[in-house]
């Protein structure tokens, strides 16, 4: 009986420590996402102008470029999915692969070939696990990505796109995300990033139509320099707000962790006091059933 | 009239502000701007970014590359990696 009442404490004690594990990952995830939503700003207004010059070169210049031109002759298409390097963030990496497999599917049910990139080391693990190829991988820094990395990323698919059709060109681009909505809300997204559409008419301050360009040196030098960058940009952006993602996922994850903490302690804590009861209601019914047994004698 | 200057890292926003004159390094030879000048959109090498502020004081950024636009009198500068 006194060994029940061991079990329990020494449960409670272990869970009380990890509850102490897991608000510590609370904080620091609720701290780290601040920050990750900040770089999400900061790094709106380089895309914005980016955008902003790229539909300006579209406006006025029929210039066909590679980036924008549906590539024929391969059935390869390129995925990029983004995950965390860490678990401890609920479903945010299961269900950003779950959102990955859906649209291979959907690719291979149109008779397209997926050739897998994954950033970050859960999508990494998940695919080598189950024997899959990847063609690239990136793993280190998932909730704080920097742009060299993002660089680094764009490079390889970039130069993956551009490849001839005989050296492993893909004709697509398709990048999986986690899209931060709000601090409650995360949805992954498939968006196909290349070739690339553009948008155009992106709305313009003021009411003046928009203004002849001259273009220094030429407008498909300047289209040469803009899309790249586009990409790297697009692709920062998405790995920024995957960061934000994971990190909102391991605060609320690491939340409920807390709680179900709680609950367990408290759960324990009374099945300890039965134990520690009953324990001594035995032992008062074995000293006052002795006392009898030596009365009557 | 003056310039509205923004100078934009991929991470972040460099300098912000209003200017009488630009230079900025094209890649085929600098290119100075002035309040009127036509709209233009051209690619940077590397080099520096002279902003004559509205006070007067200048102001350099050294950038690795990236493009300028300007139009009505707003000059955005997107620079690949820059130092200030």
């Amino acid at each position: 009986m006194a060994g029940q009442q061991r079990v329990y404490k020494a449960r409670i004690k272990s869970t009380q420590s990890l509850k102490k594990i897991f608000r510590a990952m609370e904080l620091i995830a609720a701290s780290r996402i601040g920050k990750a939503r900040d770089r999400v700003a900061a790094a709106a207004p380089y895309s914005r102008a980016i955008t902003r010059a790229i539909s300006a070169v579209a406006h006025h210049s029929d210039v066909e470029h590679p980036l924008t031109s549906k590539r024929l002759g391969t059935d390869r298409v390129a995925m990029l999915v983004i995950t965390a390097d860490r678990g401890m963030a609920g479903a945010y990496s299961a269900n950003a692969l779950r959102a990955a497999e859906r649209s291979r599917e959907r690719l291979e049910a149109a008779g397209k070939e997926v050739v897998q990139y994954a950033a970050g080391r859960r999508g990494v693990s998940y695919y080598t696990f189950r024997h899959r190829e990847l063609a690239g991988s990136w793993t280190g820094d998932s909730d704080g990505p920097t742009h060299a990395v993002a660089n680094e990323i764009a490079a390889e698919l970039l130069r993956a796109f551009l490849a001839p059709v005989e050296d492993g060109g893909v004709a697509e681009l398709h990048v999986v995300y986690t899209h931060f909505a709000s601090m409650v809300s995360q949805e992954p997204r498939v968006i196909r990033m290349l070739p690339l559409e553009i948008v155009e008419g992106v709305p313009e301050v003021g009411d003046d139509a928009e203004p002849l360009y001259a273009f220094e040196p030429n407008a498909e030098d300047v289209l040469d320099a803009l899309l790249p960058r586009y990409i790297e940009a697009r692709i920062y952006n998405c790995m920024l707000q995957a960061a934000a993602s994971e990190l909102a996922n391991r605060q609320s994850a690491m939340n409920t962790a807390v709680s179900n903490a709680e609950d367990i302690v408290r759960q324990y804590t009374r099945l300890a006091n039965s134990a520690r009861q009953s324990e001594i209601t035995q032992e008062i019914s074995e000293i006052v059933s002795g006392a009898d047994a030596l009365a009557a004698s | 009239m003056a310039l509205t200057v923004d100078i934009v890292a991929p991470d972040r926003v460099l300098w912000e502000g209003e200017a009488t004159f630009v230079t900025a390094p094209a890649v085929e030879g600098s290119i100075g701007l002035l309040p009127g000048h036509e709209p233009i959109l051209s690619v940077l090498g590397a080099g520096v970014v002279k902003v004559v502020e509205a006070s007067g004081d200048d102001r350099l950024v050294d950038i690795t590359g990236g493009f300028l636009s300007f139009d009505h009198d707003v000059i955005t500068i997107v620079a690949e990696r820059a130092e200030r």
